[in-house]
């Protein structure tokens, strides 16, 4: 294996790592307005109150080993979807202060405006990552040159497939519910809990009728979604393992262990992701023109010295950072109990 | 409009408002862990109700820093993918570095500062500040490495690279340890820490005072206000060491840059030193300045009667950069600078006095500073950028006068960008960035108004509580060791 693939494998790891962790962020974001009262809104920001933050970084660190590994990626995909990253931007600004700004003031206006801000932002952003991992897999136009050669809507509505990155950004939302809503069953009790339950069942619920959509949709129209299933026949079993984790969920909600459900969640986010990593390999962005030249781990890469180097420090730093984030979710692990230090 | 000059507003104005927020938590952090050791040491309540006090007002800070702070990472691809295809291979080491050592770091350990108080121990949770003050420090190692690289490019080749039709050059990494130790990372590192401490400091003082003038809080104002002055007069003296040898380091590796700080257009022997002034770029001079004769040749190369290089010289190598902007910012900061100290080292002898609270105007002069203190932080960074321009990435002169590498502003936009969609996201940030200023403010204002909680030991009834109140006094009623139950409890 080189740097390369290296690479390309520690990226989807980064990016798995954030859709699993800030993925439940998003998914307790969207559910947010069904809380009843303020005591009920503030245990649901607050059951993610101390770890937003640090579960953001993924995506900072993700974006800062995207440039340095794959520049050419970096400087086209960014320039290319400029307005929908300008949103993307938008919604990750307004969520960030709406968590942190909305306790500090009593006023009725003022929290409720900041409850919206919280809700619309976690929906946005959960829609707009869908919808770009939507348009990668089905392609973008790249002109002869490697540089974007299109618009807005050829990233959203591309006219070959205008369904398509709509429908992965649906399934993204309804995933990030569901896993949203296991996780705040497993922080709250009571009569809070005992709605969240019903949330749980209706996440999972949409999820999977998105989910077989989306996959036929997939077979029948984007050729390069199997593809690479003859090269790499292994790749079946993370198909199944998808599969099994998702019918994993159901028994042990009934069941009654939320726990494993949790991580059965999170199991099948991790495996979509390397789903979509295993169909665009070696591609990091496909040319969806006929005379265009897609960006691939090579031709995009930094030099093999920068990837070296880079690998050391993901091997000297990620020990460092699985094992204090591991005792940071342990601190706060359990039901949220409100007090002064809250939001 | 065009592309370039809106990217560039764009930047201007997403930095500059991004930076109001990280020296200030670099600052701030280190206040907290010092308040946080000494609880631990001591044990007394006023330590543990001050730190809980500007922890709070951290956290509001760090929130906006962090929220403010994604746009930038995100920018370099959006507005400037030319710029990041050269760069990205020795640019992204170092960006990535700053991910996984310090960004993971900070925001874990932040969590544990912020909500931990009742959930870990006293000591753990002194390692927890320890450890966000430790990884605000290290985030702002990489990206001032990775901004002094663009000024003193080192340990990089330049090498063709090929992606479909297209063949550009771009800059790859040779040498790690040169890259990261290029010729200006240290002394701009220490300047940039150096900046942050002061501000820290100045916030503080500004909140202090300002509890003194009111006469509340006075105990935890007194020591607040007292532990911040020596550390901004410390930092303000050991400020002007650092400043002059940034200043020789851009006289070697910047002329151009030095020379627009002070409005030299013609090369000078014994050139002196603007102490203010007005550049006039069409007249080639500069209008009203009052100046100190050979102090600019002294300050750049030891001797006063050295001869330093003015612009129409170095025109043909580096460009020109825009001079007035790079001469106000750059004497606005020294003023500044100047300004702390000569106030720092009067308010610490009126402190050794003990009459320091009595001064009341000294005290409105520290409500107010923390102003400046902003400012110069601010206007340091833009004499820095305006000054490198029109480069990027600024190029090598060689000894046989061979300009190599180098990258010009103007040609490092994104290809595929318009004006239009620049002019929209300006307007965008521009609406948000205003919305938060002013939240922030507001909120930042409640939280002083409300001030620190009266420092108590748990178990003490209303009782204790009332009756601390009708003494109108700060502390713990029975003296020194008293707070060590709410420590430990804490």
């Amino acid at each position: 294996m080189d740097l390369n693939v290296l690479w390309y494998l520690l990226l989807g790891v980064l990016l798995g790592g954030y859709a699993v962790l800030d993925g439940f962020d998003f998914g307790v974001g969207m559910l947010s307005p069904l809380a009843q009262d303020d005591r009920e809104r503030r245990i649901v920001l607050n059951s993610i109150g101390p770890i937003w933050d640090g579960n953001e970084v993924w995506l900072v660190t993700f974006g800062g080993a995207m440039f340095a590994a794959f520049p050419e990626v970096y400087a086209t995909v960014f320039s290319g979807y400029y307005a929908a990253f300008m949103l993307v931007l938008f919604a990750l600004i307004l969520r960030a202060v709406s968590l942190e700004f909305r306790g500090k003031m009593t006023s009725h206006l003022w929290r409720r405006f900041w409850d919206w801000g919280f809700f619309a932002s976690s929906l946005l952003a959960s829609l707009l990552f869908g919808v770009a991992v939507g348009s990668l897999l089905v392609g973008i136009p790249l002109d002869p040159q490697g540089i974007f050669a299109g618009g807005f809507f050829d990233v959203v509505l591309p006219a070959a497939h205008p369904f398509f990155p709509l429908m992965v950004g649906l399934l993204t939302t309804a995933m990030f519910v569901m896993h949203g809503a296991i996780y705040l069953y497993l922080k709250t009790e009571g009569d809070l809990q005992q709605r969240v339950k019903g949330w749980m069942w209706h996440g999972f619920g949409t999820f999977l009728v998105l989910y077989i959509l989306t996959t036929i949709l997939a077979l029948a129209t984007v050729p390069r979604a199997l593809a690479n299933f003859q090269h790499f026949p292994w790749a079946w079993a993370v198909v199944v393992l998808s599969v099994l984790a998702i019918g994993n969920i159901p028994r042990t909600i009934f069941a009654g262990k939320t726990g494993q459900a949790f991580l059965s969640s999170a199991l099948v986010i991790f495996c979509l992701v390397a789903l979509v990593g295993i169909a665009l390999f070696p591609n990091l962005v496909t040319s969806s023109q006929a005379d265009g030249h897609s960006l691939t781990i090579y031709n995009a890469a930094s030099s093999a010295k920068t990837l070296g180097i880079m690998a050391l420090i993901a091997a000297l730093g990620m020990p460092f950072v699985l094992a204090y984030t591991g005792v940071i979710y342990w601190t706060f692990r359990g039901k949220v109990q409100l007090g002064d230090h809250s939001y | 409009m065009d592309v370039v000059f809106l990217s560039r507003l764009q930047f201007a104005l997403t930095i500059m408002f991004h930076y109001i927020f990280p020296p200030l938590t670099i600052g701030l952090s280190l206040v907290i862990v010092y308040l946080l050791a000494l609880r631990l040491k001591t044990g007394q309540a006023i330590y543990d109700s001050a730190a809980r006090f500007w922890t709070k007002i951290f956290g509001i800070n760090f929130a906006v820093g962090v929220a403010t702070g994604i746009v930038m990472e995100f920018q370099f691809g959006t507005n400037w993918a030319v710029y990041s295809r050269y760069v990205g291979d020795v640019f992204g080491s170092a960006l990535a570095a700053e991910g996984i050592f310090a960004f993971f770091l900070e925001s874990g350990f932040l969590a544990v500062l912020l909500f931990g108080w009742d959930r870990v121990s006293a000591k753990f949770h002194f390692f927890a500040a320890c450890m966000v003050s430790l990884g605000s420090i290290f985030s702002s190692v990489w990206i001032t490495v990775a901004n002094s690289w663009q000024q003193t490019p080192a340990g990089f080749v330049l090498r063709q690279h090929q992606v479909g039709e297209r063949t550009f050059l771009r800059a790859e990494i040779t040498d790690f340890w040169a890259l990261v130790f290029n010729p200006s990372s240290v002394h701009r590192l220490v300047h940039v820490w150096f900046g942050a401490f002061i501000l820290g400091a100045f916030f503080v003082m500004s909140i202090a005072a300002w509890y003194l003038l009111k006469g509340r809080h006075v105990d935890f104002a007194r020591r607040s206000f007292t532990g911040a002055l020596v550390l901004g007069t410390v930092f303000s003296l050991a400020q002007l060491v650092s400043g002059h040898l940034q200043a020789e380091n851009v006289a070697e590796h910047q002329p151009a840059k030095l020379a627009a700080f002070e409005g030299l257009y013609e090369s000078e022997t014994g050139a002196g030193l603007y102490l203010w002034g007005w550049p006039d770029d069409a007249a080639q001079t500069v209008r009203f300045g009052v100046r100190v004769p050979g102090m600019l040749s002294w300050l750049a190369t030891g001797d006063a009667s050295a001869t330093v290089r003015g612009m129409n010289e170095l025109e043909a190598d580096y460009g020109k950069p825009p001079v007035w902007i790079s001469f106000q910012s750059y004497h606005l900061m020294i003023a500044i600078g100047g300004l702390f100290i000569v106030a720092t080292l009067l308010a610490l002898f009126l402190r050794w006095r003990g009459t320091l609270f009595d001064k009341r105007w000294l005290l409105w002069f520290f409500v107010f500073a923390v102003l400046p203190a902003f400012v110069a932080n601010q206007v340091g960074w833009a004499a820095a950028e305006v000054g490198r321009q029109p480069w990027i990435v600024y190029p090598t002169v060689g000894a046989d006068g061979q300009v190599t590498g180098g990258l010009l502003t103007a040609d490092a936009v994104s290809e595929v960008v318009t004006s239009g969609q620049v002019l929209s996201s300006i307007l965008m940030f521009g609406l948000l960035y205003l919305l938060l200023f002013v939240l922030w403010v507001m909120v930042l204002n409640h939280k002083i108004q409300h001030g620190p909680e009266t420092p108590h030991r748990p178990g003490e009834g209303d009782f204790m509580d009332a009756a601390r109140r009708r003494a109108g006094f700060g502390g713990t009623l029975s003296g020194e060791k008293d707070g060590a139950g709410s420590a430990a409890n804490a």
